[in-house]
């Protein structure tokens, strides 16, 4: 019996904590992308002759962890299949934050376009048991100079 | 790090590339340590961002990129064109970070 409580309010504390924290962290998201929107990002190879200054590398990583209640939610809904809908925004998020870290980079040098533009996804294992515990996502490119 | 440029696109825009001087690769394997794991126990309850992992995992991945570079400028080369990062998990607790490129002489 204390066995379910806990369980319960485990679950409730991630379903609570967990929309708070995704909602907050999609309004920032939406006011970083436009603050950098000027930024050129694209994954093309070839660099237009007229953007010839000071190719450098530039990145960013974040690491998203995974809440309880998506946790369950998600080892539910794979005994059926289909969409887990839980982890996909986790994911959305995740890579979102990586691509504006790497223009917050790019700004920081003064660069207008990032060129070939890569994004490296990991998932990290909290504990041997538990295989999944969160997913770092690394995005990085050329950015150069107009 | 200003004598070595880098870039992950076959070019260094605006400059030639005259000789070519091979693969470079730098890499390091990573373990986190018990504080960031109790926080991240925690963060998996709320879920969020794992900072302390970010840090680790960037740190991780500029001490690869240094090896990559000191490598490089061991060959005599300016420049790094097409880096190439990968990240694999060994255990449940450690990470290699690896990076690849190749090094060559830009005029």
């Amino acid at each position: 019996m204390a066995g379910l409580i806990t369980f319960l309010v485990l679950l409730l504390v991630g379903l609570i904590f967990g929309r708070i924290n995704e909602s907050r962290h999609f309004a920032i998201l939406k006011r970083d992308e436009e603050m950098l929107s000027d930024i050129m990002t694209v994954n093309l190879k070839r660099v237009p002759d007229d953007l010839q200054q000071g190719a450098v590398l530039v990145g960013g990583n974040v690491v998203v962890a995974v809440d309880y209640f998506k946790k369950i939610v998600a080892g539910l809904k794979q005994l059926i299949g289909g969409r887990l809908k839980t982890y996909e925004t986790l994911v959305e998020r995740a890579r979102r934050e990586a691509i504006v870290r790497m223009k917050k980079d790019a700004r920081e040098i003064g660069a207008n376009a990032i060129y070939n533009v890569r994004i490296e996804f990991s998932s990290i294992g909290s504990q041997p048991r538990q295989a999944f515990g969160g997913v770092e996502l690394f995005a990085y490119g050329t950015a150069v100079k107009f | 790090m200003q004598d070595l440029t880098m870039t992950n696109i076959e070019l260094v825009p605006g400059r030639d590339i005259v000789r070519h001087l091979g693969l470079v690769q730098g890499s390091t394997v990573r373990s986190k340590h018990l504080g960031r794991d109790i926080m991240a126990g925690f963060k998996n309850l709320v879920g969020g961002e794992l900072k302390g992992y970010t840090e680790l995992l960037s740190d991780a991945r500029d001490e690869a990129t240094r090896r990559m570079a000191e490598e490089a400028r061991s060959l005599g080369a300016n420049a790094i064109v097409n880096i190439r990062y990968s990240t694999s998990s060994i255990t449940a607790g450690a990470s290699e970070l690896y990076v690849y490129g190749t090094a060559v002489v830009v005029e």
